[in-house]
């Protein structure tokens, strides 16, 4: 029997209650959201519950928010059931301040360079992760150059030459 | 007989071996007496090894140019090498991330005195369209650049008119340019040597 998104639902909320919250369903796909503090666990429960077995993490990234103060960056997990063919998204939010998650690579190997990438461009700092560093920008840079926090056209750069641009 | 054809007219042979232009110089019977810049200069600019260092769509054009076509052999540079040590003329054809930036730079240094480079297209020349955080704003920021060639992508008749002009350049250049104090100094600017 195809497993269901009603299925889904049910069974996360039979064991976390309304810690998870904001369920919806878009283009088919069942996505939801739950404290930080909780990811671990509620990962951990979708891979391991016998009839869930989410056991494939497709994407994981993070999204910025400014606007939603207290809980501007998103961190975003895309799993996928191989054996229903069935995906779900899973997201916490988190202060921009202080954007400590804890690291998904105790459950997913995968997760290691995901997770180095959105510390890479949004600074999501993942707390457990054995090599958080950089891994597409240069080492040197000293920003998150996905936050939405910088002008469009940044007018203090010097590394753009201004005569060939007519600026 | 389709409405267009190339090609169809038959082009006399001018000559049966194409030949440098022969320097200044005095000559007479058994003897030809000109500097040694020049002899050397001419058998530079005609032998020239170019290193391509393709990255995106400049690099396409540069295949062209390769090709039979356009044929970049006509210039004396169709042997093209894939190392650094053996090569004359860097081509940097593309998109140069900052992250790559380095290993321009140690391409160049790789390279044997004397060394030219050019940089073809927008993106090598300037940054091109990608402003942004993450490319080089033109290779020049990380070696120093003999000629640019502007487009987006450039044609490969404008590749080869960029070789042309450092053909030009190497034809003409002093052999006590690399020993000299600009030199050094612009070297050092870039933190080389």
């Amino acid at each position: 029997m195809a497993l269901s998104n009603e299925q889904i639902k049910e069974k996360l909320v039979e064991k976390f209650g309304d810690q998870v919250i904001g369920f919806e369903e878009q283009y088919g796909m069942l996505s939801f959201q739950s404290a930080k503090e909780l990811n671990l666990k509620v990962l951990n429960f979708l891979v391991e519950e016998a009839t869930l077995q989410f056991r494939f993490l497709t994407d994981l990234c993070g999204v910025h928010y400014p606007d939603n103060k207290g809980q501007e960056i998103a961190v975003v997990y895309h799993l996928h059931n191989m054996r229903e063919n069935v995906r779900i998204r899973y997201k916490v939010f988190t202060d921009s301040a202080q954007p400590d998650v804890y690291t998904a690579t105790g459950l997913f190997a995968g997760a290691n360079w995901m997770e180095r990438e959105t510390y890479d461009f949004y600074g999501v700092n993942f707390v457990g992760h054995p090599n958080l560093k950089r891994i597409l920008n240069v080492e040197e840079m000293d920003y998150f150059p996905m936050r939405k926090e910088y002008p469009l056209e940044d007018q203090s750069r010097i590394d753009k030459d201004d005569e060939m641009f007519g600026r | 007989m389709r409405p267009v054809s190339y090609n169809i007219k038959k082009k006399p042979l001018e000559a049966d071996i194409s030949m440098a232009e022969m320097p200044e110089g005095h000559q007479g019977q058994g003897f030809f007496a000109t500097t040694l810049d020049n002899v050397i200069g001419l058998a530079r600019k005609n032998s020239l090894w170019p290193l391509p260092f393709a990255t995106s769509c400049c690099g396409i054009e540069f295949m062209a140019t390769m090709a039979a076509t356009y044929d970049i052999a006509r210039f004396g540079s169709e042997r093209v090498g894939f190392s650094p040590r053996q090569c004359d003329l860097l081509m940097v054809m593309g998109t140069i991330a900052k992250k790559m930036g380095p290993v321009v730079k140690q391409v160049y240094l790789q390279m044997a005195e004397p060394r030219w480079v050019i940089a073809v297209g927008a993106c090598a020349s300037s940054g091109g369209i990608f402003d942004t955080y993450s490319v080089l704003q033109g290779i020049d920021q990380v070696v120093p650049v003999d000629v640019y060639v502007p487009g987006c992508p450039p044609r490969p008749e404008a590749i080869l008119d960029g070789l042309m002009r450092i053909q030009d350049l190497v034809g003409k250049e002093s052999l006590r340019r690399r020993n000299s104090e600009q030199y050094k100094a612009l070297l050092e600017s870039y933190g080389i040597q």
